[in-house]
This record gives C-alpha cells, structure tokens and sequence, in this order.
C-alpha cells in the first residue's frame, strides 16, 4: 500500500438538527485518483467542505501527511487549508469572472512570489523580474491546456466546457498536493466529457497529484478511477475498486432503489 | 524591459505636459487666483477620489467614511505646521498624518470589514462620525472652532506632483499581484480563499491603503486652504468623494480623473448662478447616473500598453 496523504477519521457535521455527515472515515494515499460517489443529497459536497475548510467540522480529525510529518487540519481556515496544498474546482463554476483568463491563473500563484510591498508600488527592477515569472509559469500552464488562445479573455467570456477546464488549470496553479473536483462533468456533453476524463488522467500523470472526484457520470467515474467510496444519508455505504463497487448489493440497492 | 521602460516614460511625459502647460497658463496670467483654487482643489479631490475608488471599486468594499481618515491627515498638518512652519514640517506633519490614519484605519477595518454592502457602509460611516466627534472635543484640534491660519506651506506645484505620486503608487498596487489577489476577492470571496488567499487580509491591505492617500489629500487640504473645522468633514463630504468615484466609473482610475475635473469645473462655472448652483448641480448627477449609470468611463483605462499593441497588431496587418 502506498503512503497515506490525507486522512479523515470518523468526521461529524451536524447543520442544527441535520447530520449531514455521520462518522465517515477516509483515506486518500499519494499518487492516487479516488471516485466519491453517491445520490444527491449524500453529503458529498458537503464532505469536500469539511475536508478544504469551508465549513468546520462538528467532531473528528482531519490530517495531511506531509515532509514534515503529520499536519492536523482542524480549524484551519480554506485560506490556510490552500496553502498547506489543497486545491478544489467548485459544483457551480466559480472563477473571477470579469477578470482575464491569465490573472485567474496568477492570482491562484499569489502565495509563491514575493517581491514585497515596497517593490511593487515603486516598480523596482526585482518587481518586473517576479511579474515576468509569475506571467510565463502562468502562460505555461494555459498551453499545456490549450488556453492560451483566450489567455487575454475575460472569464466569464468562456464557453462552458472552457470555464470548466479553467477552474481546474487555476486550482493546479496553487501547486496543490491534493486536488479535489467537484463534478467536473456536469452539464457537459458526451464529448466534452469524454475531453474532460483524458483531461484528468493528464493531470494526474503530468502533476504527480491525488485527485478526488465527485461525480454523477458513471462512464467517466468508473473510466478513470482507481477507488471509489460511495456515500449515502451521509454516511459511507461502501468502498473499493470500480468493479467491485458495480457489483455491490448495497450499492447497488442505493442507486436502483432495491430493484437488483 | 525596454517596453516597460518606453511604457512608463510615456506616462511621465503626459505628467511633465500637464505641469507645464498649467505653469505657462500661471506665467501668461490665464490662470487667476480664483481658477487655481478650482485646480488645486480638482488635484485633491484626484486624491481623496483615487483612494476611495481603490476600496470601493477594486477591493469591492463600500466605504463612506473616507472624510474621516482625511480629517486625521488634515488636523496632523495643521498642529504640526504651526509649531515647525516650514516645508519640511509639512511634509513630516503629512507622514504622521498617513501612519495615523493607516492605525485608525486598521482599528476600523479588523472589526468592521468582514460586515458587507449596506452594513459596512454604514459602519464606516459611524467611524468617521466617531472621529469627527474626537476631533470636535479635542483641546490640540480647538474644537468646534477648529484651526485657523495654517502656514501657507503647500502651491499649486505640490499638488499637481503629490497627485501625480500617489496615482502612481495607487496605480502600481493595483496592476501588481497585490491588486490581483484583492480583485480576486471582490469577484469571489470563496472561490479567492480556496486559492488560498486570505480575504480579510486583502481587503484591509486596501483599505488602510486607500485611508494613507486620503490623509494626504486631507494635509494639502490643510496647508492650502488654511482654515479647517470639523464640519469640513462629515458626512457629506465622505459623499463628495463618494460621487467622484460613482460618476467616473467605479473601478476606474481615469473615470476619477474625468469626473473630478468635470464636477470641479461644474461647480467653479455654477457659482454664478447662486442658488440655483445646486440644484443644476444634482440634476446633471441624476442626468448623468440615467444615461450613463456605470458612471463616465464604467471601468475602461487609459493606457499606452493597449494603445501600443493595437497599433504594433494594425502595423502588422499593413505589412
């Protein structure tokens, strides 16, 4: 088994009355490209939440394996969370719409590049110098994903698919350890969706990342992954490979409605 | 480089223009005292306005308590002047003003920013009332009365370059990744914190910025007019600004240019018409905000960057 990079042991969100996630435990190991799957309302969101920060958990601990050793995430904020190497696209597309393709991208670099206040307000060489790099990492990152014909853009001029594609380049722009897709194909069509799995697959080969899914599309989840957990009412229904959770009873049961 | 280079000396002509072109009109006798008052007056404005539209238009947040950080840069240069009456007292009387400021705005902004739209701004209305009403119970500020006979210390040459510095400087912090990041957060809180931007640091980053450049404004304010009171820096004149920023075109400098000169120069040629200067006043504001009500410029820029690649794409074309 390989080395574990972010785990999460017996979690609890509680929304007043509502437990929207009951003691769910899981592990995300390095290198590794996990489906979470589940019917609407299974909590999956709300546990990518949880995990990135945006809302804190009611009990349980979360936990990055890193160089220095073990990080506790608890109570950390997303900002934080970000930095320590978690990245996350969004269900309902969320880039800085009215600015340009490129600024999304080296706005997600902020935290890499430091030439100071003093610097940039009086534009010193060292200022030119740390603007030209943060410009060609960013531009190198929009030709590997074909983006750099709408480099100058502003977002929300994209198409879909684009914008959809963008939020995933600009969360790899914060150098994240762990990626986490929110429904990356939904809303999109078959072929789109079929650019979208080669997509990430390049991702994962390209970056040396984990990357988590959420997903509704079952030919791109069970194309891509090597895990799946499946969530349902906010507790974990069942875990393993592809092939075993299509021929789970209880997985099954929860999809189909007890017909199988 | 050599584009940077070309690019910002390109600025620095348009500034040395400027200059001279206004010093030629002051030697040929076309600018009188009264038409310098407009100018210098139209220059701070160009400041305060400059400042305020950084909070407003590129951090998102809406403020309408500048007055008050102008107040502080104000009273600064009139106590400090009047004991070291010489240029290089107002110049250390305004760097005291900005680091008050900056405090005061740090102060304001670490409660109050993480309050959005309509309760932020009346929170910062409310801090800026609070330090009107200091100054007003003050014995140093004379209260009420306020302060008369400020040193003479500041011309019409030092707001015209003082201008020029901080639209630089202001200009510089938002085209850097410091303006980026605090962009970030006014287009989306969530999605800027999961790139791991921190938003509430960003957003007081801009607005203890925009309080420094409003406590410039608020020295020459009080070296050139002489006399100032606390009633100078209410509400309404937190709204004075505000309109500037509203009627250029929130999110753009060169709007607060433009509606600074045109409201500077609208209320200079009103002021023969008494009290009917008013009223035609707030009739070409309501005029303006129905034709127009992204404001003069909505957020389009002058810049020579653009205008230099349109022509280099034309040129390419010809050939």
């Amino acid at each position: 088994m390989s080395s574990p990079l972010l785990t999460a042991q017996q979690i609890v969100k509680n929304f007043g009355g509502l437990t929207a996630v009951a003691n769910v435990s899981v592990h995300f190991d390095q290198n590794e490209l996990i489906g979470l799957i589940g019917p609407n309302g299974a909590g999956k969101t709300t546990l990518f939440n949880l995990l990135t920060g945006v809302t804190p958990v009611t009990s349980g601990a979360i936990s990055l394996y890193t160089d220095q050793g073990v990080q506790s995430l608890n109570g950390k904020r997303p900002a934080e969370i970000a930095q320590a190497g978690l990245s996350r696209t969004f269900q309902n597309i969320r880039l800085f719409k009215e600015l340009s393709v490129l600024d999304n991208v080296r706005i997600a670099m902020t935290n890499h590049y430091h030439e100071g206040f003093l610097a940039s307000i009086f534009r010193i060489p060292k200022f030119y110098r740390t603007e030209a790099d943060m410009t060609l990492a960013a531009q190198k990152l929009l030709a590997i994903f074909d983006l750099t014909s709408v480099a100058d853009q502003p977002a929300k001029n994209l198409p879909y698919g684009i914008q959809r594609r963008l939020e995933i380049v600009r969360a790899l722009a914060t150098k994240p350890k762990l990626l986490f897709l929110d429904e990356p194909a939904a809303g999109m069509n078959p072929e789109e969706t079929a650019d979208l799995t080669r997509l990430i697959r390049q991702v994962q080969r390209d970056f040396h990342i984990t990357i988590v899914l959420i997903e509704h599309d079952m030919s791109l989840v069970m194309n891509v992954v090597e895990r799946l957990y499946v969530l349902e009412h906010g507790a974990l229904l069942a875990e393993g490979t592809p092939n075993e959770i299509q021929h789970n009873p209880a997985v099954i049961k929860a999809y189909l409605g007890g017909e199988a | 480089m050599r584009a940077n280079f070309k690019y910002n000396f390109s600025w620095l002509a348009v500034m040395v223009i400027g200059f001279v072109a206004i010093d030629a009109c002051e030697f040929l006798g076309i600018i009188n005292a009264f038409i310098e008052n407009m100018l210098v007056t139209i220059g701070i404005n160009i400041i305060l306005a400059t400042g305020l539209n950084l909070i407003i238009g590129f951090s998102g947040q809406f403020s309408l308590g500048h007055a008050g950080f102008m107040a502080i840069g104000a009273y600064a240069t009139g106590i400090m002047t009047q004991t070291i009456a010489t240029p290089l007292g107002f110049y250390l009387s305004m760097v005291v003003g900005i680091v008050i400021a900056m405090i005061a705005a740090l102060i304001v902004g670490i409660p109050t920013l993480r309050l959005r739209g309509d309760y932020l701004a009346i929170a910062t209305m409310g801090a800026a009332e609070i330090i009107r009403i200091l100054i007003n119970n003050l014995k140093i500020t004379n209260g009420a009365a306020g302060l008369f006979n400020i040193p003479p210390l500041v011309t019409w040459a030092t707001v015209y370059v003082l201008m020029c510095l901080t639209t630089i400087v202001t200009v510089n912090f938002i085209h850097s990744r410091n303006g980026r990041a605090i962009m970030s957060v006014r287009e989306d809180e969530i999605a800027a914190e999961a790139m791991g931007i921190n938003p509430t640091r960003w957003k007081l980053a801009a607005f203890v910025f925009g309080a420094g450049t409003a406590a410039i404004g608020g020295s020459l304010h009080a070296a050139y007019i002489q006399t100032i009171a606390p009633g100078d820096f209410n509400i309404m004149a937190s709204i004075a600004i505000l309109i500037i920023v509203v009627l250029g075109g929130v999110g753009s400098i060169t709007g607060t240019f433009v509606a600074a000169i045109v409201l500077g120069a609208l209320d200079t040629i009103l002021q023969n018409f008494g009290t009917l200067r008013m009223i035609i006043y707030s009739l070409a504001l309501i005029l303006i905000m129905i034709f127009k009500p992204s404001g003069l410029l909505g957020n389009w820029e002058l810049s020579f960057k653009h205008l230099g690649t349109h022509q280099r794409k034309e040129q390419s074309i010809h050939e």
